[in-house]
């Protein structure tokens, strides 16, 4: 009995918990270089890799082409930015490498979430793992931070790589501040596909069997990248024929419902951000009526300007993502360990 | 001083079960799921380097028990300690100590023999050389040495199910929990299994949970058996002694003659010291007081029916279970 108090007194007492405590919890570390292992070696990271490489260099082979015709034509020296242009700009059928991303990060997210944990529910090592002296969190946190680190490898790698080849096409080497909007757009990109594999993990953790799972993911990445503009579109439109638009006013008003309402998919938060990140001539991404472009400079944006434009688009793309996650969470820990 | 004084004392502990400290205790331990009382008002006790069967049809609540034990379900009422925590305040604790193989054994079927230990001692916060020496010698300790790099996958079910068990030794546990060990097994594979168990508890003084519905298997290793039906401990003690108690003081002899069931039957009760006579198949049990073998044979010969088959029959695992079966339902 007094030892027990002892122990309870020393739980109680125990120091605050600092990020140092929360990368020792037990099992987080161990958990994370497994799952690491696993999915870097897994034939699925291989196809998918080679899927994004094909169309991220097939994207910008063809944007530096059409670039370097446009640049031998003005007869210029390259204009600053020239280098981000290659991830925007693109030549017919191929949309640009950002909306490349933005078609297919979530499929990356999904295939690397979607089984998480109903898989190893299915083969039964869920119960001997959580027999192991690790929390129950170590399992969920370090199967979500190896996947982040896998798609931040793919995508870190597929990016230089690509830019690799721009530059060898076009001649032109990036200079500091491109190289820095460069990092930013990784960093807006990695938590995208973080938000999808949080999406994926959850699924996995919803559904039992991951065919369900990955089903389900398909399902919301197709509504969120097809469907959902077509949706908003749709009712814009109706509201718009309805008369409910009188004046000048009122369609501005419907404009930004329409792109609030267009902003639930992540990958609207996505590509706006990335736009404006890797185009320094975005000033705005809300909807802008022409008198008021009146005095305007068309000047690139500042670096900082830049970010402080896409601020509230990332922060909703984080928000999204830890809104998945702990959906995920949430449930996991909860679980009776009959029903894991 | 120190080394001489501690080896006997070890020993002795092992040896004498009133000298041994208590590995598990569990009172009024109860889940309920729901509608369902999966455990019912449990009473265990576990003495240090024992072997201890938990014995019962499937859905008993064995593995609810388990499970309690273990710290990965909730208790709705009770108290369990186990190497003397509480499972529901300090689980990681006793996981520290505690090896379980869940019922079929899982492990990963695309990492090799050796990878699988290597996680589970990195889960145990045990890196480096030292956790490559523990894989080494735990895949030895089950003779898996030489499919150490093997997939899993590649594996039969009998060296899955024992390298199940190195896995639960890499740990260095003080009780292993082993939840259907010998499901699905052929009897060779059963028997290296168990003496694998038997092997690693005797040497390494590790008391051991077994759960099993399969008793016959099972009996040869267990020091003391718990019979578990309905989420109730009906029985608990060393096999001879539930023998006794079920026995009762009577003598159990079984019997086969080809004459009609009835007339049999008639016949057999009208032998002095018989007390009862049940059908059992082709055979006929008889209870009575002492060994009324060669009366019965006369009963039976004197009428002249062939007498086909006469046996004093031991009461066995199998006996003390079907009885405490009958006993509850």
């Amino acid at each position: 009995m007094a030892a027990a108090l002892a122990r309870r007194r020393a739980r109680l007492a125990r120091p605050p918990v600092t990020w140092r405590d929360l990368v020792r919890q037990p099992g987080l570390l161990a958990v994370c270089r497994k799952e690491l292992g696993d999915q870097l070696g897994s034939r699925r990271f291989g196809i998918l890799f080679v899927l994004i490489l094909l169309a991220a260099a097939s994207s910008v082979y063809t944007a530096s082409g059409a670039i370097k015709d446009a640049l031998s034509q003005a007869g210029s020296d390259a204009p600053p930015h020239t280098f981000l242009l290659l991830f925007t700009v693109a030549q017919d059928p191929l949309p640009p490498f950002y909306q490349f991303l933005s078609f297919l990060g979530p499929l990356v997210g999904i295939a690397l979430g979607f089984d998480a944990i109903n898989s190893e529910q299915e083969r039964g090592t869920l119960a001997r793992l959580l027999a192991q002296p690790i929390y129950r969190d170590s399992v969920i946190n370090g199967k979500f931070l190896a996947r982040l680190a896998t798609a931040s490898i793919m995508l870190v790698s597929i990016t230089v790589l690509v830019g690799a080849v721009g530059i060898y096409r076009l001649g032109v080497i990036p200079g500091g501040e491109e190289l820095v909007r460069l990092v930013a757009f990784l960093i807006v990109a990695i938590v995208f596909v973080g938000f999808w594999i949080a999406l994926g993990l959850a699924l996995s953790v919803y559904f039992r069997q991951p065919a369900t799972a990955a089903l389900a993911g398909i399902a919301i990445w197709l509504f969120a990248t097809f469907f959902l503009g077509m949706i908003v579109d749709t009712i814009a439109n109706a509201l718009l024929a309805a008369g409910a638009v009188g004046d000048v006013q009122g369609y501005v008003q419907l404009q930004d419902v329409r792109m609030s309402l267009a902003r639930i998919s992540p990958n609207t938060l996505f590509s706006e951000s990335t736009l404006a990140i890797l185009l320094p001539r975005v000033r705005s991404l809300s909807f802008i009526l022409p008198q008021e472009t009146v005095g305007m400079i068309p000047d690139p944006l500042s670096l900082d300007q830049s970010l402080l434009l896409i601020w509230p688009q990332f922060t909703g793309l984080v928000a999204l993502t830890a809104l998945c996650f702990a959906a995920a969470y949430v449930r996991f820990m909860r679980a009776e360990i009959r029903s894991l | 001083m120190t080394a001489s004084a501690t080896a006997p004392a070890k020993d002795a502990a092992r040896k004498g079960p009133e000298r041994s400290t208590t590995v598990v205790d569990a009172r009024g331990l109860t889940k309920r799921y729901e509608s369902v009382v999966a455990v019912d008002g449990l009473d265990l006790k576990l003495r240090e380097g024992e072997i201890f069967g938990l014995l019962g049809p499937n859905g008993a609540g064995k593995t609810t028990t388990i499970l309690m034990l273990m710290g990965l379900t909730e208790p709705t009422a009770g108290d369990v300690r186990v190497l003397g925590f509480d499972p529901r305040h300090e689980p990681l604790e006793v996981k520290r100590r505690v090896g379980y193989l869940p019922e079929h054994v899982a492990l990963y079927d695309d990492l090799s023999a050796r990878s699988n230990l290597l996680y589970t001692a990195d889960l145990n916060g045990i890196r480096g050389q030292e956790a490559r020496d523990i894989a080494e010698s735990a895949l030895e300790r089950v003779a898996l040495a030489d499919m150490a790099d093997r997939k899993v996958r590649e594996l039969s079910h009998g060296m899955r199910q024992r390298l199940g068990i190195a896995d639960v030794l890499v740990k260095r546990p003080r009780l292993i929990v082993l939840d259907e060990p010998t499901l699905g097994l052929d009897p060779v594979a059963v028997e290296q299994l168990l003496d694998l168990i038997l092997r690693a508890a005797r040497e390494e003084g590790i008391t051991v949970l077994l759960s099993s519905h399969q008793l016959m298997q099972v009996q040869r290793i267990c020091d003391r058996v718990g019979i578990f039906a309905r989420g109730k401990m009906v029985a608990s003690g060393p096999i001879a002694e539930l023998a006794e108690q079920l026995a009762e003081g009577l003598t159990v002899i079984e019997l086969g003659a080809e004459a009609d069931a009835a007339q049999v039957a008639d016949a057999l009760r009208a032998v002095r010291g018989v007390v009862d006579v049940m059908r059992e198949g082709a055979l006929w049990r008889v209870r009575a007081h002492g060994d009324v073998r060669p009366q019965l044979a006369r009963a039976v010969i004197d009428r002249g029916w062939p007498l086909a088959h006469l046996r004093l029959r031991d009461f066995g695992l199998e006996e003390i279970y079907l009885r405490y079966f009958e006993r509850t339902s």
